[in-house]
């Protein structure tokens, strides 16, 4: 974004409050997330810079509340941690599975009603989640499924299928369905079709959305809040305890291991949207 | 078209027309299986369950059960002077049914909702009622009490004959129906709903303003910045867009505390006295910041996505044309990028409006959204037909903010990162 050499003056200084300003925005964008790191290996109990940490003394740091976390007494992060991936995990699958078969039928050109349709399979995601909370909460207890793995799962496949089924109707609108019809005439049956033809090519917007569907189930704390018993805390849970009653340094510790699974899942979804574009001959 | 010109046949000797309809159908019956499971599944976990919490909004079948005998002696009262005999003979019937099945507890709770006062007299009858001798009931309950003598009661059950109200709508609304069947306002000091409805507007309104004004600079850079450097900052703006929300509220108590880092720096640079540390949390101020930060992402994205398609020879040519970069910008960068400021907006909005998790945790008392006072009633006061009609008021006000972005954007534009 050099300037050309003739740029008047108060264009210069116009064009450089702009590069501030956006730099501004961008460290109120991202400096946040960094201040949980270093806070997370103070040696003391306080949430702020000790004076050792400024002068950058090895002694103000420690691993203590990374111990904590992992071999701390009565320590309820293990247990959340546990459920939080079992959940998550069946509810990813559950969400790909019903949202994927959607997708494809609502790409279809027959699918008849699609906008009613299709407002219905996202509205979950349009809803207020307190509002969604307090709706499935009314069904969970009714079917006896509150305070089960089994409600929480089914709650979160409700949550997630919306974002499977964008994803992968967005990755379908780019599909040559010459292809299919190829395999079709060559003798293949649909299943068989589906497998060997359509799958592999529309995995990268399957696997995102199963991404955004993790991330959505792995982060969900507003409708856990109604649907949990102690025995199936969460880690979003947890925090949300934690954050509540008395911000302890483990919650620091807990969030930067957060942090560092959502910079892996940044860089996969990123990876594969690129995939995905150039599979689409979306090239820039 | 017409039957008379010849009929294009199949091998199989059926018109083309027909078999052509047909193959479409079963094309269509299979495209709709295809979508069926997902579609099943949500319709019975998810759209009942929202039809279930209309019905819990306005479900008032509770005290017309308990009073059957009273409510059916009430339809010939005139409901001006105190009723007749038969009347005060079916609530005493009525009443001693639900002593029996020690349920007059929840009438006295029920009723009390609707007239202060009820909840000691109830008890009194219970006691007294044990003793009553038959006939002349008029008489031996009013002597419990000058309150069932007292017209405005038995008015005040009458209201309750209704299996079905919107009186839950109403106080949402800080409204009530009076003696007289008016609609009318609280006492001023007691409309906590209104203002809060008002704060969620506010903040929602705000948070989009402040979004957009933070938002647009950055998408621009984005946009037109080398793809080597664009990519880059975008991780700015994606990174946050992951992490969990919890972590970045965290994040955000930890920064405005009193003894935080930013109230740290205040004092470093002498900005403020060390003992006259501002509160920044616990407010509106911290709802305003950590909800700014953690909803820009998804005002970011929508309209870099547009800003990316705006070819920067159209500038260039603004600028050839004679106008100032300014003008160019105003008059021809800036309408170009409305389609993505309508969809950044009214996503924001959307999600502005029915947030729960960060104004709870760093609200306090004045920073709470209305979704915290529907929580409130779910786990606290266990009011859920309450929560309910305020769920489906924040619900319908979504909708139409969703109509309008569909009108403007088109709910296939929805771009996820």
């Amino acid at each position: 974004m050099a300037l050309p050499k003739h740029t008047e003056l108060h264009y210069r200084i116009w064009h450089y409050f702009y590069l501030f300003i956006c730099g501004s925005v961008f460290f109120f964008l991202i400096a946040p997330l960094f201040v949980i790191f270093p806070l997370s290996f103070n040696a003391e109990e306080f949430l702020s810079f000790s004076d050792g940490m400024k002068s950058l003394d090895p002694d103000a740091f420690s691993l203590r509340w990374y111990k904590d976390m992992i071999y701390g007494t009565k320590n309820p992060w293990g247990l959340a941690a546990k459920n939080s991936f079992i959940i998550a995990i069946f509810a990813t699958i559950g969400s790909v599975l019903l949202g994927t078969v959607a997708a494809l039928g609502l790409s279809s050109r027959h699918m008849p009603y699609k906008g009613i349709i299709m407002a219905i399979l996202i509205s979950p995601m349009i809803v207020p989640l307190i509002i969604s909370g307090v709706a499935i909460f009314f069904f969970m207890a009714k079917a006896g499924l509150a305070a089960t793995h089994t409600g929480i799962v089914l709650a979160h496949i409700i949550l997630g299928t919306p974002f499977v089924v964008i994803t992968v109707t967005a990755t379908l609108s780019g599909f040559d369905h010459s292809v299919t019809r190829a395999a079709a005439s060559l003798g293949s049956n649909p299943v068989n079709t589906f497998m060997k033809i359509t799958l592999p090519l529309i995995l990268p917007g399957v696997i995102s959305g199963g991404l955004f569907a993790f991330v959505t189930s792995f982060d969900e704390v507003v409708v856990v809040l109604f649907l949990a018993g102690l025995e199936n805390t969460t880690i979003p849970i947890q925090m949300w305890t934690g954050l509540r009653e008395q911000l302890s340094p483990t919650i620091l510790a807990v969030a930067t291991c957060l942090i560092i699974l959502s910079t892996l899942i940044l860089v996969t979804a990123e990876l594969l949207r690129r995939r995905s574009e150039r599979l689409r001959g979306i090239n820039r | 078209m017409s039957s008379e010109s010849q009929q294009i046949l199949t091998t199989d000797g059926i018109p083309l027309e027909v078999s052509l309809k047909k193959a479409e159908r079963r094309n269509k019956i299979k495209a709709f299986l295809l979508v069926a499971p997902l579609l099943l599944f949500l319709i019975i976990t998810y759209v009942f369950p929202i039809g279930d919490m209309l019905m819990r909004s306005v479900d008032d079948k509770m005290v017309t059960e308990m009073l059957p005998k009273t409510f059916k002696a009430m339809e010939k009262w005139n409901g001006k002077e105190l009723p007749e005999e038969e009347v005060f003979e079916a609530f005493y019937l009525d009443f001693r049914q639900l002593v029996d099945e020690k349920r007059e507890g929840k009438l006295s709770t029920q009723l009390n909702y609707t007239k202060n006062g009820f909840k000691s007299i109830i008890k009194k009858l219970r006691r007294k009622s044990k003793n009553f001798e038959e006939g002349n009931y008029k008489e031996q309950i009013m002597a419990v009490h000058k309150r069932w003598a007292d017209v405005e009661y038995w008015k005040a059950i009458k209201r309750r004959a209704p299996a079905f109200t919107g009186q839950k709508y109403l106080k949402g609304m800080d409204m009530y129906k009076n003696e007289n069947g008016e609609i009318v306002s609280v006492e001023e000091d007691r409309r906590i709903h209104r203002i809060l409805w008002l704060r969620t507007l506010e903040i929602a309104f705000f948070v989009t303003l402040f979004c957009f004004l933070m938002a647009y600079p950055i998408a621009h850079l984005l946009a037109t910045l080398p793809m080597k450097y664009s990519n880059l900052l975008m991780i700015c703006v994606l990174l946050p867009f992951w992490t969990s929300l919890l972590v970045r509220t965290a994040s955000w108590m930890i920064l405005l505390q009193q003894q935080g880092v930013v109230n740290d720096l205040f004092v470093g640079i002498g900005l403020v006295a060390d003992d006259a540390r501002p509160q920044m949390m616990y407010n509106k101020t911290g709802t305003y910041v950590a909800m700014t930060q953690i909803l820009l992402p998804f005002m970011v994205l929508p309209l870099y996505s547009v800003m990316k398609t705006i070819s920067p020879s159209l500038m260039r040519a603004g600028k050839s044309l004679g106008g100032t970069p300014i003008v160019a910008f105003w008059k021809v960068y800036f309408p170009l990028t409305i389609p993505g400021i309508g969809a950044g907006c009214l996503l924001c909005f959307i999600l502005a409006i029915g947030y729960y998790i960060t104004p709870a945790l760093v609200g306090g008392a004045s920073g709470t959204l209305i979704s915290n006072q529907i929580a409130f009633h779910m786990k606290s006061t266990l009011d859920w037909s309450f929560a309910s009609a305020m769920g489906l008021m924040l619900l319908s006000g979504v909708l139409a903010i969703y109509w309008v972005y569909n009108k403007l954007v088109g709910i296939d534009n929805i771009k996820l990162g």
